[in-house]
Formats: structure tokens, C-alpha cells, sequence
């Protein structure tokens, strides 16, 4: 028979702050991780305590992607940091082609951080995760001195599979004459952050588009296993990941500025603040690209889906060296969609 | 968008095409100058060149504020942020702009000055309200459309009497620099493009209004049509000015009634006179010293001028010897003309500023337009 755990104090989940020996690794750090992080993503391998989680993986190929959430503000409208993070990393894996299994998160928290506004992040992140279908299956976290965080930073990094077989969409593989559609409306996630940020003080009724695309992605491979190319657009905005892809792929793009879906409000809120919403972030959206001829079924499959009700074709494929993502506008001119240099910041008059 | 989706109709853009078509007389050249940087940034990112007939070319003017701004006075407030340890607070664009020893802003604020970017000049005064143990610096640039608002926030600043705030003040007027391209013009050392005619300012415009063009128009036989920032509005002026020329006209007309009166804005004019006075003169980058403009604080606001308050110097910097923005701001050399556009030179390191703002020719032909330099293909 061993001693019974002595009591300890619970986390004060009210007026608590996050202080440096939540992140110094002894005592206080094994209770922030039992009675936070533990308790909210609660699952088999997270339960082994130990470094790192054993994991059965199914046939296929192995995916894996990273990425850091840095957010500000961690809490928007439509969501907040912790369902972002989990958001982020699960639509990485499943463009990819792959089914989201497992997440590892890390945090890095700034000292004097409530607990209160914590459980609220890692609750979210827990219901995200649910949601996805993923599980959070290992984790680390780390304290900053105050002033050297901004609240908290999370990395997540996910792992999926490609059953073998499956298709496997990616960015080399767009070709001359294929067609190019976007799942929704660009633009909401960026706009929905800067509206609140506090020198703008002007309020929009947009809402993050944060969502996790991986039963969109599962669906639009099955109905159109030719897809050729899958990406997110998140930070960058549409303009930067069709770059990339016309990088990738050696080709050219022409859009057509009409076709592009925009909510008259994202479009306002860019047009006061002198952004082009090409450029601004989104978080549940799916850039696909397939060849001509299952273009039709390609688009069916997104508009049946809620997160791809409003998807649309935006442009084609086309030969040209020079790599050029040329846009024909609204106007009637034409124009490069040139990748977005430095941060977009706001043109003065 | 309404009030603005209208002036951005593809059919009647199309229509406007083909009168301008019809009406350009093949036997002439038309070069017209749009002196505004928001009207540069209009015609490429809508496209409005490709809708022009072949004979119709538009020569992008020295009107964008950030692309003027010489690199001595960027240095300036760097020197005010890294050295005197102020916040310095400026428009967004400003901070990309490239000062001495690799230096801009942005790379500044990068080495621990506290440089922030405001949307309006009333934002800086808050700020400054919120930390009165700072002393804070507004660096003020742009033409006439954001000296009132400057003026404004200096005339709130002297009566709520705070001594934290102070302007760095780089407010250039419009009027001279038209002035200079069409003195240059006649002047064979100081080669500038031959303009028949000016796309005239539009936010300019509504302050000082349509009256202080007619001197240009009658002095120098040049027609200006003033015309709105959408392409539809560019593209109708430009239909004016080629009637103009048709006509052996040289008058100025207003595109944009809907916002531009011909005294202007008295209020916001007065504001200005009571808040500003004239420099006697002020170096440009690109068109070099010009007598007569430019701002500074008038005597009665002088102790929000922080050129007084901290003792600054100004010491003109030369720009990079390749660069060309000064014969691109004049009108006499493309962007596409210079050796180190697009390779040396592009919106990721400018080193020039005209590649700084997407109102400024260089980045706008890299961002917008550069598919065109890559040869005629099938459209």
C-alpha cells in the first residue's frame, strides 16, 4: 500500500496568475499540467505522463506539420488563440491528403497571465481538438518573465496519415488549363483581428472564418480524387499561397477579380483601412486547384459542404515562365497578384 | 459597396474605352502626367493602361507623400527615437522608407526604438495623453489632405497644454511642385518629360480646391482635369484631357464635383494658415531643394515643433547612386528604365523610396504591372 497523496491546494482558477514556477518544471508545474492541461485534453497516451506518447498509427504514409500561434488578440471574434492553434495545425495535415490524428501543443506563457483566461484558451483548444477528431497527445509548457511574452504563445504540431492509395494533392502538381476555386469568402479571419484591435475602434459584425477543414478536405478527395493541389490560405492571404503554388508548380494564373468571393463588410473594412483582401488572413479556407474536365464535380462537392457553401471558381491554370499570377479586374484591365511584401500596412491618403 | 462600387463598373469603363478610342486622334501622342500617387495606385491596380489607346500614355507624377519624403528627414526621426529615446509615431507606408546606414524605421524600431504606427494624428495625441511621462513625436507627412488633421491635433495639443507632444513636420504642399515639373520642363538642364496635360489631385483638391490650378493651366498652356481616386473617375479625366488637347484647350476642369469645390475647403485652409507657415525651402526627395514648399509650425505653435524642441539639424543625404526615383519622380525615366529595378531594388529591400509605397511608380509597376515588361503575350 503507498502513502496517500498528500493535499494540495487546487489551482486558483479565479484569480490565479501564471508565475514562473509554473514553467520551472517541479511541483507546481506537474499540478498546472494535472489540473489544466491534463484534465481538459484528457486521453490514453496523454495519461502515460511520460516524455513523449507511443502512438499506433494505421497504413499509410505519414504526415506531420507545425505551427506557432501568436495571435493578438488571443480572443476575436469567432474564436480565440486555443481553437486557432488546434485549427491551424489540422488543416495543415489535411491538406496534405491525410487524416488528422494526433496533436502535440507547447506553451510558452508570459508571468502574471490568469489562470482564468487560460482554462478558458485550453478549453477551447480541448473542444477544438474533440471536434477535429484529433487527440492531444503530449505537450511542454514554458514561463517567460512578464514583459517578455505576450499572454501566450501555442505550438502545435499534428500528425496524420494518408491511407495508401489515397490521393495525394500538392503544390507542384498544378498544370496549364487546370481550374482554380477557393472555398468561401477571403478575407474574414484578418478583418474579424483588426476590428479589434484597439487604435482602429471601428466594429465590424465579422467573424474569424477559424474552422477545421478536415471533413471538407475528406469529402472533396473523395468525390474528386484528381485533385491536384490543396492548400490553406491563412497568413498571406490568398495572393501569397497561389504564389507559392505557381512557384512550385513552374506555371502562371490568371484569376478574374469578379469571381473572387468577398463579404461586402470584409470588403468596406479593407477599403477604409487601404488593405487588399488578397492579402488578408483566412483560417478555414481551402484553395484547390483540378484539372478542367472535374472542375464541375469539384465545385459540387465544396458547395455541399457548410464550410464550402460559398466556393466558387476564381481562375485557371496557364503556361508561363515568368511564374506571373495576373488578375483580370472588376475594371477590365488586367494586374499582377504579386506576393505580399513585408507586412500590408496601410497606404496614408 | 455603395458610392464606391459605381466608380469601379467594368461595362461603363468599357464604354469610356471606346470613346476615348474614337476620340484620340492617331496622328498625336498624348502624355499626361498623374500627379497623385493615389490616382498611380489606381491605374495599376485596376488596370486602367490596358483600357487607354496606344497613343495615350500616362506618366506618373511626384504626388505620393512617403515617396518625396528625403532621406534626411527619415533620419531625423530615427535619430529622435534611437537617440533621444521618444516614441515616435508616423503613417503606416512611412516606416518602410529607406534612411541612412540601412536604416528605416521599421529596422529601427527592430533595434529597440518605440516607433509606432497610427492611423490618424489624433491617435498620437491620445497615446500621448496615455504616457505623459514620454515625450512623443508625431512625424507629420503628406500633402495638403493630411496637414488639416495634423493642425488640428497641434491646436488640441496647445490647449489642453501638454508638453509630452511635439510634430516633426514634413508637410509638403502641391501647388510648387507642379510648379517645378512645368519650370523644369522649359529648362534644358533640368531634362523632365514633355506633359500636355495633369490628372489633377483629388484629396489635395478638396482642400485647396480647383482655383489654385488656373495660374498652371494659363501659364503654361497645360490642361488639368481634377479627377476622384477610382478608376472610373481617372479614366473619364483622362477622356477630358484628350478633348482638351482635341480642342486646343488649356483650362481646368473638375471630374470629381462630387467632392471638389473651386475655393476648397475654407475651414480646414484657415486651420492650416493659423497652424503652419511657409519653410522658405525644402529639400524633395527626387526634385531636390524648392523654395517656398513646404511647412512648418507657425511662431505661435512653435513649442510643438520638434525640430526646436530637441535642437534637431537637418543634413541632406544623397541618395544611392543607381537609383533613379528622381528622374521617375520628374517624369523622365520609367521604372522599368532603372538598372536596379526588380533586382537590387524591389518592394522587399527599396532602396529607393518610389519603391516603397504602393502609390509610388517603382512599387506600383513591380506589384501591378511588371507581367508587362515580360513581352506581349496572348492575352
Amino acid at each position: 500500500m503507498s502513502a496517500p497523496e498528500p493535499y494540495v491546494r487546487p489551482l486558483d482558477f479565479k484569480r490565479g496568475r501564471v508565475d514562473l514556477n509554473h514553467g520551472a518544471g517541479g511541483r507546481a508545474a506537474a499540478q498546472l499540467i494535472r489540473e489544466l492541461f491534463a484534465a481538459a485534453f484528457d486521453n490514453e497516451w496523454l495519461r502515460q505522463g511520460d516524455d513523449g506518447a507511443r502512438l499506433p498509427l494505421p497504413a499509410g504514409e505519414c504526415v506531420m506539420a507545425t505551427d506557432a500561434h501568436v495571435v493578438t488578440p488571443l480572443f476575436f471574434p469567432g474564436g480565440d488563440i486555443g481553437c486557432l492553434a488546434v485549427h491551424g495545425t489540422v488543416n495543415d495535415v489535411a491538406v496534405m491528403g491525410a487524416r488528422p490524428l494526433y496533436l502535440a501543443a507547447s506553451f510558452i506563457l508570459e508571468e502574471g497571465y490568469p489562470l482564468a483566461e487560460l482554462r478558458r484558451i485550453v478549453a477551447s483548444m480541448a473542444r477544438a481538438a474533440r471536434e477535429a477528431g484529433v487527440a492531444i497527445v503530449t505537450g511542454d509548457t514554458k514561463v517567460v518573465e512578464q514583459g517578455k511574452g505576450d499572454g501566450v504563445f501555442i505550438t502545435t504540431t499534428g500528425v496524420g496519415v494518408i491511407a495508401p492509395g489515397a490521393p495525394r494533392p500538392a503544390g507542384h502538381r498544378a498544370r496549364p488549363g487546370d481550374r482554380i476555386y477557393v472555398s468561401g469568402c477571403i478575407g474574414d479571419h484578418g478583418v474579424a483581428i483588426l476590428s479589434t484591435r484597439e487604435s482602429l475602434g471601428f466594429e465590424t459584425a465579422v467573424q474569424s472564418d477559424t474552422a477545421a477543414l478536415h471533413g471538407l478536405v475528406a469529402e472533396l478527395l473523395a468525390a474528386v480524387p484528381q485533385t491536384a493541389v490543396l492548400r490553406d490560405p491563412t497568413r498571406g492571404g490568398l495572393a501569397t499561397t497561389l504564389n507559392e503554388i505557381a512557384a512550385q508548380s513552374g506555371v502562371g494564373m490568371r484569376l478574374r477579380e469578379a469571381d473572387i468571393p468577398l463579404r461586402p463588410q470584409v470588403a468596406a473594412a479593407c477599403e477604409l483601412l487601404g488593405l487588399d483582401p488578397l492579402y488578408v488572413a483566412n483560417e478555414g479556407k481551402l484553395v484547390a486547384i483540378c484539372p478542367a474536365e472535374h472542375g464541375a464535380r469539384l465545385l459540387a462537392a465544396l458547395r455541399a459542404h457548410p464550410l464550402g457553401a460559398d466556393a466558387a471558381c476564381i481562375g485557371e491554370v496557364v503556361a508561363d515562365e515568368h511564374g506571373f499570377v495576373e488578375m483580370e479586374t472588376r475594371f477590365g484591365g488586367r494586374r499582377v497578384v504579386d506576393w505580399l511584401s513585408g507586412e500590408q500596412l496601410p497606404r496614408i491618403c | 459597396m455603395k458610392y464606391i462600387d459605381e466608380f469601379r463598373d467594368g461595362a461603363l469603363a468599357q464604354q469610356l474605352a471606346a470613346r476615348l478610342a474614337a476620340e484620340a486622334e492617331p496622328r498625336r501622342e498624348y502624355r499626361f502626367m498623374e500627379f497623385c500617387g493615389g490616382h498611380t495606385h489606381a491605374i495599376s491596380r485596376y488596370g486602367v493602361a490596358d483600357l487607354l489607346p496606344a497613343n495615350v500614355r500616362m506618366i506618373h507624377g511626384p504626388g505620393c507623400p512617403v515617396c518625396v519624403l528625403p532621406i534626411g528627414r527619415v533620419d531625423l526621426a530615427i535619430r529622435l527615437a534611437l537617440e533621444h529615446g521618444v516614441t515616435l509615431c508616423t503613417y503606416g507606408d512611412t516606416l518602410r522608407v529607406p534612411a541612412s546606414d540601412q536604416l528605416s524605421l521599421l529596422k529601427a524600431k527592430a533595434r529597440g526604438a518605440d516607433i509606432r504606427m497610427v492611423y490618424s494624428a489624433a491617435d498620437a495625441l491620445k497615446l500621448a495623453q496615455a504616457q505623459p511621462e514620454r515625450q512623443l513625436v508625431f512625424l507629420a507627412i503628406g500633402f495638403e489632405t493630411t496637414t488639416p488633421p495634423t493642425a488640428l491635433v497641434v491646436r488640441e495639443a496647445a490647449r489642453l497644454g501638454l508638453t509630452n507632444f511635439s510634430v516633426l513636420c514634413c508637410h509638403v504642399l502641391t501647388p510648387p511642385a507642379i510648379r517645378h515639373i512645368l519650370d523644369a520642363a522649359g529648362d534644358e538642364a533640368q531634362a523632365t518629360a514633355a506633359i500636355d496635360g495633369f490628372v489633377g489631385p483629388a484629396h489635395v483638391s478638396i482642400v485647396i480646391g480647383s482655383d489654385p490650378y488656373a495660374r498652371f493651366a494659363a501659364a503654361y498652356r497645360k490642361p488639368v482635369v481634377i479627377a476622384g481616386f477610382e478608376p472610373l473617375d481617372v479614366l473619364q479625366a483622362i477622356l477630358m484631357l484628350v478633348r482638351q488637347i482635341n480642342d486646343g484647350r488649356a483650362e481646368v476642369e473638375n471630374e470629381f464635383t462630387r467632392a471638389v469645390t473651386p475655393a476648397g475647403n475654407l475651414h480646414a485652409q484657415a486651420l492650416m494658415d493659423e497652424v503652419f507657415a511657409l519653410r522658405e525651402s525644402f529639400e524633395w526627395r527626387g526634385l531636390g531643394e524648392l523654395p517656398l514648399s513646404a511647412l512648418r509650425l507657425s511662431d505661435r505653435y512653435a513649442a510643438f515643433d520638434a525640430e526646436r524642441r530637441f535642437a534637431l539639424q537637418y543634413t541632406p543625404v544623397a541618395d544611392h547612386k543607381l537609383c533613379e526615383c528622381g528622374a521617375i519622380l520628374r517624369g523622365i525615366k520609367r521604372p522599368q528604365d532603372c538598372r536596379i529595378f526588380g533586382t537590387v531594388c524591389t518592394p522587399e529591400s527599396p532602396v529607393g523610396s518610389c519603391m516603397v509605397s504602393s502609390e509610388g511608380a517603382c512599387a506600383a509597376h513591380y506589384t501591378y504591372g511588371r507581367f508587362r515588361d515580360a513581352g506581349a503575350r496572348a492575352a
